[in-house]
């Protein structure tokens, strides 16, 4: 990757705070994040960890009981932090910036047809004349892989699959061709092997439309085949944040060698898979130090007393762990996860070759 | 395989159909499998292939149109006595996928866990009840107080912990666990997936374990069902089924696992199956045992390929 990247958006010192029966939800703890054009980032944690909120932010899509107290969201000259008004929205969502959300069942409106949703977003976006609308919509519709698109733009979303819907749903984000397009767990409602596809069909779109794409899931298996950059999150924060190589086979902070080793792909049959012992702090109270440190068997004191800083891995890699800190012992990451690289794949490979040249040769 | 195993549920020639005369459809069909004692047999498959309906038939809540489900050489599908209906509902117990939506919204811990005690021929004492719901929530590391709670008060690991707790306080021999962590994020997978090994183990259960993940199965099955549109496609031990994958939907469903590792992820490749590349019109295929103990759904000349498939890999 290049290093002299544009920025596309910058974030900086990004607090927000939910008001909660009487009580403050303080969900997003400051975080700063540079996203550079062309990218793929991916945003991985626990469910409550922050990571659609975070998101959300970009978008001005947080719920009526949240706001932004605190920092900046950099967006083409602007920042999109002091937004309040929906009028001031309505230019950046679905125009510059668009989401596809986890679930295709309830992301579509089921009494409209899948292309009148999709030319609803050309018309408020494009400004095109009607008839153009409807060529252009049932391009987008053969762009994300339906078939027999000019049949399928007028049926129903209830005539469609799951990953269909999906695919639609992608086709309406993607419509309006939108500078960020933003995956809030694409995939999570789907098959494995539908998921696959949907991936590959995210990845093929991110270069057609030269999209800047962010993907939030909470399973780090799914983003290695997709994303460029990866940014761990927990508890509000961003506390470890690298390319796709180095979260991988480098990871420092201890959370994600916990997110890393309860993997099911790395688990040996027979033996405990490795699981997250206890909860994610309670945001309403006060954090002190590290978030994470009451769950780590291996934290040191001063991670119950202060938070740390990050620490500079390399130019692309920083964590906030005190174990990065000179002074700090030397703990190693846990035996499971530091031979991902030497990984065999499930299915070995010599192996499908000669039973798909065989299918082939009848 | 050991041979001496204990046959506990055997499916024979199953075939569910759904609608009425002029509107069928065959969600299963021709579906045999033998399920062991103590064993956890996978049943994997995509969405809609009727490995839900499979589970469903075999509690007794999808009536079935064909074939016979045998537990301990018994009948229990179709018509049986009301005695033993009550005794297999306590015998075989489900766990759910949706921890959110399996839960009754509006009763308590308390009563959602021992309800099925109600429905016993013995009803319990109010003191026994209420010790066996303590019992059974510490068996799922919940701990007793939580029985005054509802549901919402709970988060989705724990949700599915009380459905197991649910299942467990009848003690069952054989657990249906219909895609038990599909709703749940990646660390708690892992906590309910230990969770149930370790009970397997302290209590000898059986458990048939539906899901569509095969890197899940490869971790809690000792035998794998790839079930596709209803048929069975092939039937193996884990071990062997990720060694010698025969089938191309299997090699489709294995390939497709994303793997932890970003070099060979991007590298590897993606395999579609596409059903058409079989030739069924004049050969239709059979459910031939290829070697000792894996199944695979083929025909001859298909059967002639894998055994050279086979041979080559030793």
């Amino acid at each position: 990757m290049d290093t002299k990247q544009e920025v596309i958006l910058s974030v900086r010192d990004l607090e927000v705070k939910f008001n909660l029966r009487g009580k403050v939800l303080h969900a997003i703890r400051g975080v700063s994040l540079d996203l550079y054009k062309g990218e793929s980032l991916a945003i991985v944690g626990e469910s409550g960890s922050g990571k659609s909120v975070f998101v959300k932010t970009f978008m001005g899509l947080l719920d009526s009981n949240g706001y932004v107290s605190g920092g900046s969201i950099e967006y083409d000259g602007k920042n999109l932090a002091q937004y309040t008004q929906d009028k001031q929205w309505r230019n950046i969502r679905g125009g510059q910036i668009a989401m596809v959300l986890q679930d295709p069942m309830t992301s579509l409106n089921p009494l409209k047809t899948v292309g009148k949703q999709i030319c609803e977003a050309l018309k408020l976006h494009r400004n095109m004349p009607k008839k153009q609308m409807k060529d252009a919509a049932i391009e987008i519709l053969r762009d994300v892989g339906i078939p027999e698109p000019e049949k399928r733009f007028s049926q129903y979303p209830h005539e469609f699959s799951g990953g269909m819907r999906q695919r639609v749903v992608i086709a309406i984000a993607v419509a309006c061709n939108p500078k960020i397009l933003i995956c809030d767990e694409p995939t999570t409602a789907l098959d494995v092997t539908i998921q696959a596809q949907i991936l590959h069909l995210l990845k093929e779109l991110k270069e057609k439309y030269d999209l800047t794409t962010i993907y939030i899931t909470h399973d780090l298996g799914v983003v290695a085949n997709v994303a460029d950059r990866i940014a761990v999150m927990y508890a509000g924060d961003i506390v470890e944040i690298g390319t796709c190589e180095e979260v991988f086979y480098n990871p420092q902070h201890p959370y994600t060698w916990a997110l890393l080793s309860s993997l099911p792909q790395l688990g040996v049959k027979g033996q405990e898979l490795f699981s997250i012992k206890g909860t994610p702090p309670n945001l309403f109270y006060h954090v002190e130090g590290d978030a994470f440190a009451p769950r780590n068997p291996q934290a040191l004191n001063i991670d119950f007393k202060e938070r740390p800083p990050y620490f500079e891995v390399s130019p692309t890699h920083k964590a906030r762990t005190w174990l990065l800190d000179p002074r700090a012992p030397k703990v190693e990451p846990p035996e499971s996860i530091r031979n991902i690289r030497n990984l065999k794949p499930l299915l070995n490979p010599d192996f499908v070759k000669t039973a798909a040249g065989g299918a082939s040769d009848e | 395989m050991n041979e001496k195993k204990e046959l506990l549920l055997q499916v024979k020639h199953l075939e569910v159909t759904f609608g009425n005369r002029s509107h069928k459809f065959r969600a299963v069909d021709d579906v045999s499998f033998d399920i062991y004692k103590g064993e956890t047999f996978g049943l994997v498959g995509e969405s809609g292939s009727g490995k839900t309906t499979i589970g469903r038939a075999i509690i007794r809540i999808n009536p079935i149109s064909g074939g016979e489900i045998l537990y301990k050489g018994e009948r229990i599908s179709g018509k049986i006595s009301r005695k033993k209906d009550k005794a297999l509902t306590r015998q075989i117990q489900m766990i759910f996928q949706d921890p959110m939506a399996s839960l009754n919204e509006r009763a308590k811990v308390d009563y959602i866990v021992s309800e099925g005690l109600y429905s016993g021929e013995h009803r319990p004492s109010e003191g026994d009840r209420k010790k066996a719901v303590e019992e059974s929530l510490s068996d799922v590391g919940l701990l007793p107080e939580f029985s005054s709670r509802f549901p919402h008060e709970f988060s989705g690991g724990q949700r599915q912990r009380i459905g197991i707790a649910r299942a467990l306080i009848m003690e069952p021999e054989f657990i249906i666990a219909d895609e038990p962590i599909s709703a749940l994020d990646v660390s708690i997978r892992a906590q309910v997936l230990n969770l149930l090994s370790r009970l397997q183990k302290e209590r000898g259960l059986t458990y048939l374990f539906i899901a569509h993940d095969l890197s899940v199965m490869r971790f809690i099955t000792d035998r794998i069902a790839v079930i596709h549109k209803g048929r069975l496609v092939e039937l193996c031990d884990t071990e062997r089924l990720f060694a010698a994958p025969l089938h191309p939907y299997t090699q489709a469903l294995l390939s497709a696992i994303p793997l932890p590792d970003p070099i060979s992820e991007k590298k590897k490749k993606l395999l579609v199956y596409d059903p058409s590349i079989h030739k069924y019109e004049d050969n239709p295929p059979t459910w031939t045992e290829i070697e000792p103990g894996h199944f695979i759904l083929a025909n001859e000349p298909e059967l002639e390929k894998y055994r050279r498939q086979l041979e080559k890999l030793g």
